[in-house]
């Protein structure tokens, strides 16, 4: 009988020493501050994780950050967002604005060739924007984002004709877009994917040309597809034909689809990826302390915020004062410091400071209980109630989401002595039920999609869409259509900020953070360019060598 | 027996018709679609996608249709992957989780039966206690936190085998191993307890009082009994582990069937939703069928085409 209680021992033993082993503290490698070793490496290989496969590559038919990563490889629309940040000529060569900010004319650029050896030419990117636009393609969910140019919600929505939208190949070289109003941003969409050109002839006699790697899947950017394994793995390489092919360095771009996050970060951390993190993959929550701490982490602003909606419909949240109170009794910072730990900016505003400046200090006071209790005091009175019923807060299934939402939940008992109910709900569900308004306070996101205030502004526009506020307001609406016609841009920036001053004193929701983009990557990956709208660029990267 | 797989063939189809049904309910019921998304498009559009996609339909209609096409085994495009056939996506990612599910399977009833035997012949021994701790062990212990032990220990620390994906033999082993441990261990237990049974049975006391070897006896005359109960566990086990296992293949990175189950669920995508289900249900059905088959083959006693409707 002794015998036996020594193996259940050792395997005890055994079984503890395993999990002891997992808590174990990694050392990550050190990062090194002199840029003087910039040689390139002998392989040019970069090896990335883009977590799931992206849901097309069809730039007309694409509406997602992982299918973005893809496509702004492969494919270049007229302009791209360079490292600077500044919009500058990619296919088109030069661009003439019209003094009232109306018509556009790019001229295209002399040389560009698809992969298939076709010269890219004007007709590709009206073809292309005509065949998002046109109601016989079903799935083009973006396609109100070519709703500037003249004639095209008409063409889309409205039973317009086609041939009425303003977008026209002069000739093979020339395209002349006429825009429905003055369009600070449009230059800056036209890097955007939906604006992508695609090649006419090969869409046209294949509807299928993009579900596979083939000699079908024809396009225009540094990069070409290699491979593509459906849920498994994209390769790109090189495109030789480029017109700016002296600028590109990697040969090879192996995009891996991990889905769980540590099995990534294992991966990493022995070597088989290069990047770790935003803006194609996250870095799970547990590993941010020690990548911080080896002061390998890299973070930068993306611009977006996190909130909780109020549904100013029903009582208590028709009340503006009830609803400046619970904004100001969340203590962001102690949610960026203690759960999203990524150093995201508490947010008192609603367009990220990555776009208004100024709006890194916010509105309000975070955290300001004494003026939250005392707005409490006032709404309550206003109301007639006298105390406060228990408020539901309904987020999705998420770990992070379930996490804030306690901490909220705990700030406000402590701090306003609410009751406060947690429902959290299936994503697919959760929508259906903020849809229908069958909601308290809800938590949301917003991520920009160019970098224009317009685009957070907009959402609250009018109730419905995106808004699940059910907050509507006149003069709001009228600043909103105001900047629209306004050609100048300080005027423009005047109006949209006025806009927001509005909105702030209304407080249809609670901003909580603005995002952020935080990954880590190996040393020797250098100038790969991940910009505040989570767009990751590899056009000018490259592997230095160790 | 041709009567009597005709009649379970019949089976096969009336429950089918009744899990396409309930699928098709549950679906249908729950809230959200396939094109809802934290950025909605404008409500034309989603109109015009709706119409395209026959989601307008009155419900019957929608069902009948939906019907008439599974029976052809064509399930149309997925809803979030344009363009993509569900049978494709089917074609594609069941290789996978079919390899895996093998390899699965030959470990757990390798180990799982060798184990068991082990245990039964030196029963209340050092080793019988052994196997049955880990067994216990290997029940208790979710797959997903094995998956990441395994990880650790064999990619981490050893660097003997790859930590994902699927490229090599090499890659297939842990997960495999993931995979195999509950069943093994639960082969393990079976084996071990109808093993003791048998052992005590009359006949094989006469085997081993007419002189035959303890080795024969227990192979020859033991094991055939032995293992009935393991070959009905079987039937479940193959149809849940070839169609794959959403945790591990989301741990090991690999393109699998499973994954695609519990996703198009989450995604609404009301295609790939019922391609799955039929998927599993024909395989599961089927691998009933075949258990049932091998058990009269075993066991020459079991008179299959008497018992027809209770199996």
């Amino acid at each position: 009988m002794k015998k036996n209680w020594l193996v259940l021992l050792v395997l005890v033993f055994t079984m503890s020493m395993i999990l002891a082993a997992c808590g174990e503290e990694k050392t990550g490698e050190k990062k090194d501050n002199d840029k003087g070793t910039d040689k390139l490496a002998a392989d040019q290989t970069l090896n990335v994780n883009i977590r799931s496969e992206p849901p097309s590559l069809n730039p007309a038919l694409a509406t997602d950050t992982t299918s973005g990563a893809v496509l702004n490889q492969t494919f270049e629309g007229l302009m791209r967002v360079n490292q600077e940040g500044k919009v500058e000529e990619a296919m088109a060569e030069s661009y003439e604005v019209s003094d009232d900010g109306l018509t556009y004319t790019f001229k295209i650029r002399e040389g560009a060739k698809w992969s298939n050896g076709d010269p890219v030419t004007a007709k590709d990117f009206e073809y292309a924007w005509k065949w998002v636009l046109d109601p016989a393609n079903v799935d083009t969910d973006y396609a109100y984002q070519l709703y500037m140019i003249k004639g095209a919600e008409a063409a889309k929505e409205k039973g317009g004709s086609l041939d009425d939208v303003a977008v026209k190949a002069e000739d093979d070289q020339t395209l002349v877009v006429e825009l429905e109003q003055a369009t600070a941003y449009f230059l800056e969409l036209t890097a955007f994917y939906t604006f992508f050109p695609v090649n006419a002839s090969v869409v046209e006699a294949n509807p299928n040309w993009a579900q596979d790697q083939s000699e079908n899947y024809v396009t225009n950017g540094p990069f070409l597809m290699e491979s593509w394994k459906h849920k498994d793995e994209i390769v790109l390489k090189k495109n030789p034909d480029y017109w700016d092919a002296d600028t590109v360095k990697l040969e090879t771009i192996k995009m891996v689809m991990i889905e769980e996050e540590n099995t990534a970060k294992q991966m990493y951390d022995k070597g088989e990826l290069d990047w770790l993190g935003s803006p194609t993959d996250s870095i799970p929550l547990a590993a941010i302390p020690s990548y911080k701490k080896d002061d390998v982490l890299n973070i930068s602003p993306l611009a977006g915020v996190y909130y909780y909606a109020f549904n100013t419909e029903a009582e208590p949240f028709n009340n503006v004062n009830i609803r400046k109170a619970f904004a100001m009794a969340i203590n962001r910072q102690g949610i960026v410091d203690n759960i999203t730990q990524a150093e995201q900016a508490p947010a008192m505003a609603l367009v990220p400071p990555s776009i208004f400046e100024e709006n890194a200090e916010g509105y309000f006071k975070d955290n300001d209980l004494e003026e939250a209790k005392k707005l409490m005091e006032k709404g309550l009175e206003e109301l007639g109630l006298s105390e406060m019923p228990t408020i539901k807060l309904s987020y999705n299934t998420s770990e992070a989401h379930a996490a804030i939402a306690q901490a909220v939940q705990d700030m406000w008992k402590k701090g306003l002595e609410v009751d406060v109910e947690l429902h959290n709900e299936e994503w697919g569900v959760y929508l259906d039920s903020m849809g229908a308004g069958d909601f308290q306070v809800g938590r949301m996101g917003w991520l920009a999609d160019f970098n224009d205030a317009i685009n957070f502004l907009e959402i609250f526009e009018s109730v419905g869409g995106n808004n699940y506020t059910n907050w509507e307001n006149a003069e709001y609406q009228g600043l909103l259509k105001e900047s629209r016609a306004e050609t100048d841009v300080a005027a423009r920036e005047d109006l949209l900020r006025k806009a927001e001053d509005i909105f702030m004193e209304e407080l249809p929701l609670a901003p909580i953070y603005f995002y952020t983009n935080v990954w880590t990557n190996k040393d020797k990956v250098k100038n790969i360019e991940v910009s505040p709208l989570g767009l990751v660029q590899y056009k000018w990267g490259y592997i230095a060598e160790e | 027996m041709a009567r009597y797989l005709l009649k379970r063939i019949g089976y096969i189809l009336v429950s089918l018709l009744f899990i396409i049904t309930i699928t098709f309910g549950l679906m249908k019921l729950a809230p959200g679609g396939p094109f809802t998304s934290e950025r909605k498009t404008s409500p034309a559009i989603e109109r015009q996608m709706q119409e395209a996609y026959g989601l307008n339909d009155p419900i019957h209609e929608q069902y009948f249709n939906y019907l008439i096409s599974a029976a052809k085994f064509d399930f149309g495009p997925s809803f979030k992957y344009e363009g993509q056939e569900v049978t494709d996506i089917i074609k594609r990612s069941f290789p996978y989780s079919l390899l895996l599910g093998l390899e699965a399977i030959f470990i757990a009833l390798a180990f799982g039966v060798l184990f068991g035997t082990i245990a039964a012949i030196r029963h209340n021994k050092a080793s019988d206690y052994t196997v049955m701790v880990i067994a216990i062990l290997g029940i208790s212990v979710p797959s997903f936190v094995m998956a990441t032990i395994l990880q650790f220990i064999f990619s981490m620390k050893l660097s003997l085998l790859p930590i994902a994906r699927f490229e090599s033999f090499a890659h297939t082993i842990l997960p495999a191993f993931a995979l195999a441990t509950t069943p093994l261990a639960f082969i393990a237990r079976l084996m071990r307890s109808s093993m003791l049974e048998v052992l005590n049975a009359d006949y094989i006391k006469t085997a081993k009082s007419k002189g035959l070897s303890e080795r024969v006896v227990i192979y020859k005359h033991g094991l055939r009994n032995a293992i009935l109960p393991v070959v009905s566990y079987l039937g479940p086990l193959v149809a849940g582990i070839l169609t794959g296992s959403f945790i591990i293949e989301k741990i090991f990175g690999i393109p699998g069937l499973g994954r695609e189950f519990v996703e198009s669920v989450t995604n609404r995508d009301y295609t790939v939703i019922m391609g799955t289900t039929v998927f599993f249900s024909v395989l599961l059905l089927i691998s009933i069928l075949v258990v049932d088959l091998i058990y009269g083959w075993i066991d020459p006693r079991i008179k299959l085409a008497n018992k027809g409707a209770n199996s």
